[in-house]
Parts: structure tokens; sequence; C-alpha cells
């Protein structure tokens, strides 16, 4: 299949990056993150510069991929990362826009590579839980609720590659950190910080520059994990509360 | 009381602000609503003149409505304030809008649609509180008060004669109904209620009132234009 691609294209983090077209000749059974390798060894052949896209594990998993295909994160299908979507989602002679994540907080470093480690910092914050837990307990040690485990575990499905951040009008961060403070939150061992786990996260989200969400809903409908807005809603009332119950 | 302040200016806590002053202005309308349907009676107004007189004599309601424009200031100053906040947090936008059908245009356009009310309700207040305030509005005798009131129902019914005005209120009912839209069940959203048991009721009363409050508002300026009476 033949088909026009207008990639983003910019040097570096200064300069002014525009919409390059590129014919390319794809299969069907490529992924798209193939078709991108297809058109990069076209460009080296030429002495062309490749085009630079951030990719690790191609399996849908790592939350690396990051391509807003055509204005929707992660192109049209519904819960998948760019690397699981395939060519065969497009017809011979489509033309298709790729360019990178956009917020101020996730500057590009290069084409379609940005700069996400502010995602890092609000975990770094306090996504994590401090205690040594030394060996493995047995299963059954700490009783969790079923449903709080399965709200744990969807939670807890995040890959943290920025789709709602990218997706949202308002650049807001209220998704991820929300699926971050929610899958600690539901279980036993994260209750003990939940609060000042949530009140430094918020904190940070803060001071990253994040916009403030608006209830949207875009980063749910675009969120290859399919993280619900049930998520923020629980990380609104941890953090009232928490703010009127601590010091 | 540090706190405070950090808790005020925290993302959370500026939607805090916006939902609850979002709630209590949903509130006003209903009961402005409830008082203003009193226009559509055919007494001369006195029913209407009446409660215009007890509205703007009564302390706690007189209390109240200061309370209402500071409210109505705080959720507009806090709105704007977050979309330029917002603005700068997006940075640049895309080359190609891609279409998720799961938002709605409300949602996106938020501070746009809160802005058309702002400048509704100064044209509103332009037209009749200031006119009642400060203009000289004539008195007419009050039957059930035994005094004289301002005949506010007789400036009403001139005004809605007009029909560049009657036009003007309702372009302004649409943009309410769009506000509301999203607004009612997203103000639920910031208060950390979202539940699949109760959330749907939410949503489905947000869109209900989002259609009855302004098609009640927009009863007033049509009717009166029409020389109908209701009641």
């Amino acid at each position: 299949m033949q088909l026009t691609l207008k990639v983003w294209r910019q040097k570096d983090s200064k300069a002014k990056g525009q919409l390059e077209t590129y014919k390319v000749e794809a299969d069907e059974h490529m992924s798209f993150l193939e078709m991108l390798d297809v058109l990069n060894e076209d460009l080296i052949s030429q002495k062309k510069e490749p085009i630079s896209f951030a990719h690790d594990c191609r399996e849908g998993i790592c939350g690396t991929c990051s391509l807003v295909i055509n204005g929707r994160p992660h192109g049209p299908q519904q819960g998948t990362t760019v690397c699981q979507l395939h060519m065969r989602s497009y017809k011979d002679g489509d033309t298709i826009v790729v360019e990178p994540w956009r917020s101020a907080v996730f500057p590009v470093v290069k084409d379609l590579v940005t700069d996400r480690s502010a995602f890092d910092r609000i975990i770094q914050a306090g996504g994590f839980i401090s205690v040594n837990t030394g060996q493995a307990q047995d299963a059954n040690a700490i009783p969790v609720d079923k449903e709080d485990a399965l709200e744990a575990f969807d939670a807890a499905t995040c890959i943290g590659c920025g789709a709602c951040v990218a997706a949202c009008p308002n650049g807001s961060a209220m998704l991820f950190t929300a699926a971050k403070v929610s899958h600690l939150a539901l279980l036993p061992q994260g209750q003990v910080e939940h609060k000042k786990r949530t009140k430094a996260m918020v904190a940070q989200m803060d001071k990253e520059g994040f916009g403030m969400c608006s209830n949207i809903g875009a980063c749910e409908a675009e969120c290859p994990k399919e993280i619900s807005l049930e998520n923020i809603a629980r990380m609104n009332r941890s953090y009232i509360g928490a703010v009127f119950t601590t010091d | 009381m540090n706190w405070i302040v950090n808790f005020l200016t925290s993302s959370i806590g500026r939607k805090l602000i916006m939902s609850l002053t979002g709630l209590f202005l949903i509130l006003f309308l209903v009961v402005h609503l409830a008082g203003n349907l009193q226009l559509l009676t055919n007494d001369g107004g006195e029913a209407f003149n009446t409660y215009a007189y007890f509205m703007t004599h009564n302390p706690l309601i007189k209390f109240i409505s200061y309370g209402n424009y500071f409210f109505i200031i705080l959720h507009a100053v806090i709105g704007i304030l977050l979309y330029f906040k917002n603005r700068k947090a997006k940075g640049s936008s895309y080359a190609v809008s891609g279409s998720s059908d799961e938002t709605s245009w409300s949602s996106k356009n938020m501070a746009l649609l809160g802005t058309l009310i702002l400048a509704f309700i100064f044209i509103h207040m332009g037209d009749f509180w200031f006119k009642m305030k400060f203009g000289n509005m004539p008195d007419v005798m009050s039957a059930s008060l035994g005094v004289p009131v301002k005949d506010l129902f007789t400036r009403v019914s001139t005004a809605f004669d007009n029909p560049v005005l009657v036009i003007i209120y309702l372009i302004g009912q649409v943009v309410l109904a769009f506000h509301l839209w999203h607004g009612f069940a997203s103000a639920f959203q910031t208060l950390g209620l979202n539940h699949p048991k109760y959330t749907p009721i939410i949503q489905g009363v947000g869109k209900i009132i989002a259609i009855l409050i302004p098609l009640g508002f927009a009863l007033i300026p049509t009717l009166h234009y029409l020389d109908i009476y209701l009641f």
C-alpha cells in the first residue's frame, strides 16, 4: 500500500519544527512502528536524517511509544498503544499525520520524541511504598477484598505513556497521577502512607506545570489501558480529605 | 494558615472552588427562575412586584445576594485563571485535531460559554437591576402589602417588546444550557463523587436541568413578547 506521511520534524528542543511529507510503501501486516522503520531505512539509504521516535518493547506494555496519529494519541484504535496498531487499519492512498505529544511539560527532544521525565518526578514524590517488605508473604496473610484488588489492578495497568496529557485540551496529568495514587491506595500496604503520598504527588504534578482537570474525559477516551475517570474522583476526595486531616 | 493558601491554590483546590461556587449558582438559578415565573401571571404585576419588593428588602435575602455576587465573580475569575493556566500547560496545538466522540463540545468550551454568560449577566443587570436601583422607576401600589413598590413588572414587559432584546435573551439561555450540560455533572466529579451506582443519575439530572432551567427562563421573554400569560 502507498501512503503519504506528514511527519513532525524538529531538530532539537529549541528549533521550530514543521510537518514534512514522505511517501512510503507499506505492507498491511506491518505495525505502525515497522512502517516507520521502513521509511527510516529509506531515508538512511538516501543519506537523509532518519525520523526519531520513541519505542521499546513493541508489545504494548512499556509505555515508551508515543505518537499522535491524525490528532489521536496512539492512533484510532481503542485501548492500544501505537506499537499494537497495524497498517491494516489504513487503506492504500491514505494520508497520515504524525505528531509528537503536545504539552508544555513534555518538550520535544527531537522529531517525535518528547521528554516525559515530569512523570518520573511525580512518582519520585511519593508513588511508592517506603517500607522494607522483606520476604514475599503468604498470599492470604493480608486479606484484600476481591473488588478492591480488581480496581487496584485496573489502576496499576497504567504504563505512564502520557497519552492522557497528550489528549487533554488542558494538558492535565490528573489521570496518570490518579492511577498511580489509586493502585496503592486501594491496597492495605498502600494505605499507611496514603495521605502523605496523595499530597506529595499532587504538589509535584502542580509544580511541573501540568494543566487543571476540567472533566472533559479525553484522557479516558484515548488511554491505551482504558484507565477510568473514577480514579480522578478518588484522587480528588483523597486529596481534599488529606489536606484537612494531616499537618 | 499557610496550608489553606496552599490548598486553595493547588489544582484540586481551585477546581473545588469552581465546583462549589458552580453548584451554589445552579441553586441560585432555580430560586431565580421560580420567582421570575410570576412574571407570567396576568395580574398587572401585583404578584411579581410584591415579590421583587420582598427580595430587595428582606435582610437575609440581601445578605445572600451579596454572597451570590461574590460567588459569580469568584467563579468567573478562577475560571479565567484556569483557562489561561491550561492554555500555557498545553503549549502548542496539533496540526490535525482528532475526533473522540466521547467528549462533549460543551466540556471543551466551558471558558467561552462562561464568558458569554458573564456578558449576558451584565446586559441583564443593566436592563433591570440597575434601572430599579439607580434609575427612576415609577412606583405602583401593592395591594397585598399596602405600600408603594417599584413597578419592575412594567419595565420587564416593555423591555421584552423589543425583538432584539428577546433574541439576546434566548441566545443567553442556549449558552447557559450548554454550560450546565457539562457543569452540573462535572462539579460532582471534582468533589470526588463518582461511582457506577449513582454517577449515571447525576449525569441524567445534569442533562435534565440543563434543558429545563434555560427553557423556563426562555419562556419569560418569549411569552411577554407574544403577550401570553400562563397563570
